[in-house]
């Protein structure tokens, strides 16, 4: 079983959200990058549960410059075998996928594994882009993955309740809460992890389709009204007459 | 030329997502001058189909294939697409829309911007606002493409509807081998439960209610206005309410008409899923909880005191 899972940076989750350069970038003084958080919790750690109980390996993958070294080191912490850094432009969807799936087509992964989206682009893009342009199916937004033999069992989030599915090998996966549980590595796997193979290899030339050319911040709240907790009764007449929610 | 709009159904029906996507793909074909087609796979009725009509759709394309699996309906719509000229697909940001719209885009070598909550601006090009960092911001995408795909959030623009049907097209064509089967659907919760990602209200509570069995209070205002229930990462983490009703940052994100938060004290991860609620309500005993900068209405009391009130009021209306 070799298992390939795709992780991307994220700014941690306190982070504060703020632009520079007249609001076209967003402000990293001071924010501390982590694993993004579904590629981390729940896909890293499925694959590893998946090698432990079937043998094989898993490869952790990311597109980018030498910034992500630091997040692709803790993946190898918490207990990928190895890793690939693409070093190619990580600005939109559509190359990434391009650049991991050119990477990824003649090296026979059995499972792809990509976390839901990132807390950062909430895109949800990249695995179902891998996905097609390698032909093999995609379950999205999954909570459990079982292999027996060349046939992954699946469950996804849909609509209104859960689809249990049926692939044959290779496929690509996005995982969700329920896949797995967070691991913490330990003072071994941080060493381990120094020096394991972090291999980097020259992007392919994939070309953005689309681009970010400014950010804004919602509206502020324009305060909160306080109702008396003798009195609650009254915010179920101000849902009703004045927000007109109920 | 024409915009493309994928619609999904459940229980027969086409699901409110999907009829959100429609409207505003059919202001996206008006504002361009071109048709509105929605595009579905199953064996939907042309009852439930026409109704594609009262968002702005002109015509209804259902290919009937049965259960059918992401790759073949991203096969039906890139191939409708060519078909029909468009240069604009459209799906709504929700679970179907996230498993199909990323390989239509891979198929048309398109731009994809996903959970989009505004109408694409075409002076001078073509930019297009999305949510981003977990609804704490907006970027503004500029599509560098022929083609593009976009999602729109949930939940997140004013529907206009008319009493137009839409023309239903039955549509036969192969859409190659499925690479997944369905072996079974599991419905969400008992009956009666409303799905929390399609909830326009959500009563959610977290900590402050001390233990699992203090939850029927939180469902019994739930039900009393026909809302779903959700709770923070905490509670579901612990086990005293299941991992499918976590908001947050790394749960479920939501958007819909009233949050009404109980014991939870707003951490920047619960808010990042909740924030694009339009109304927020926050009871908590701590009158320095987070969650009340964030919130429209506000009660500084003890959950235990305050809901029973607010549902015995909320019965009370109806």
């Amino acid at each position: 079983m070799n298992i390939l899972v795709c992780i991307s940076k994220a700014p941690d989750t306190t982070s504060k959200i703020a632009f520079t350069d007249e609001d076209s970038k967003f402000n990293e003084a001071g924010v501390t990058f982590i694993v993004n958080p579904y590629d981390e919790w729940y896909a890293l750690v499925r694959g590893l549960e998946l090698k432990e109980q079937l043998g094989g390996s898993v490869t952790a993958i990311a597109v980018g410059g030498s910034e992500n070294d630091p997040i692709i080191r803790k993946a190898l912490a918490i207990g990928a075998d190895d890793a690939i850094r693409i070093s190619a432009p990580a600005e939109d969807a559509f190359a990434i996928a391009q650049e991991i799936s050119n990477y990824a087509s003649d090296k026979s992964y059995d499972l792809i594994l990509c976390g839901k989206e990132t807390i950062n682009y909430n895109g949800a893009q990249v695995p179902g882009l891998i996905a097609e342009f390698m032909d093999i199916a995609f379950a999205s937004q999954a909570t459990k993955l079982e292999i027996n033999g060349a046939i992954a069992t699946i469950e996804c989030d849909v609509q209104g309740g859960t689809e249990v599915l049926e692939a044959n090998l290779p496929m690509v996966l996005s995982a969700a809460k329920g896949m797995a549980e967070q691991r913490i590595p330990n003072m071994r796997g941080i060493m381990a992890a120094r020096t394991k193979k972090l291999e980097v290899i020259p992007g392919t030339g994939a070309a953005n389709n689309c681009e970010v050319v400014g950010y804004s911040l919602p509206a502020a709240k324009s305060g909160c009204k306080y109702v008396d907790p003798e009195n609650a009764e009254e915010l179920i007449n101000l849902l009703r007459n004045e927000a007109k929610a109920i | 030329m024409s915009v493309i709009v994928f619609v999904d159904d459940k229980n027969g029906a086409l699901v409110k997502s999907s009829l959100e996507a429609v409207n505003y793909a059919a202001n996206i074909a008006a504002a361009k001058g071109v048709e509105c087609i929605a595009v579905s796979c199953g064996n939907l009725s042309n009852d439930a189909l026409e109704i594609t009509g009262n968002y702005g759709a002109s015509k209804v394309i259902n290919n009937n294939t049965e259960n059918a699996d992401n790759s073949q309906i991203a096969t039906l719509i890139s191939n409708l697409v060519e078909t029909n000229s468009a240069s604009i697909v459209v799906f709504s940001h929700d679970f179907s829309g996230k498993a199909v719209a990323p390989r239509v885009a891979a198929k048309l070598n398109a731009a994809i911007v996903s959970g989009v909550v505004e109408l694409p601006n075409f002076e001078g090009g073509f930019t297009v606002k999305k949510s981003v960092f977990s609804g704490k911001a907006f970027a503004n995408y500029k599509v560098n493409s022929e083609k593009a795909v976009l999602s729109l959030l949930p939940n997140s623009l004013d529907v206009v509807t008319t009493d137009n049907k839409a023309e239903v097209i039955t549509d036969s064509s192969a859409i190659g081998t499925a690479k997944m089967t369905i072996k079974e659907f599991k419905k969400m919760g008992g009956e009666g439960k409303i799905d929390l990602n399609e909830a326009e209200l959500v009563v959610s509570a977290g900590r402050g209610l001390k233990g699992p069995e203090n939850w029927g209070m939180v469902e019994d205002l739930a039900s009393v206005i026909g809302a779903a229930t959700a709770c923070s990462r905490p509670v579901a983490d612990i086990g005293w309410r299941p991992h499918h009703e976590h908001v947050g940052q790394t749960g479920v994100a939501i958007s819909p008409n009233l949050y009404i938060a109980i014991g939870i004290s707003g951490a920047i991860q619960h808010l990042a899923g909740v924030n694009r609620s339009k109304v927020i309500v926050v009871v908590n005993k701590d009158p320095e909880a987070p969650f009340f900068k964030a919130a429209d209405y506000g009660i500084v009391g003890d959950a235990f005191e305050v809901v029973p009130k607010l549902v015995a009021a909320a019965k009370a209306l109806n």
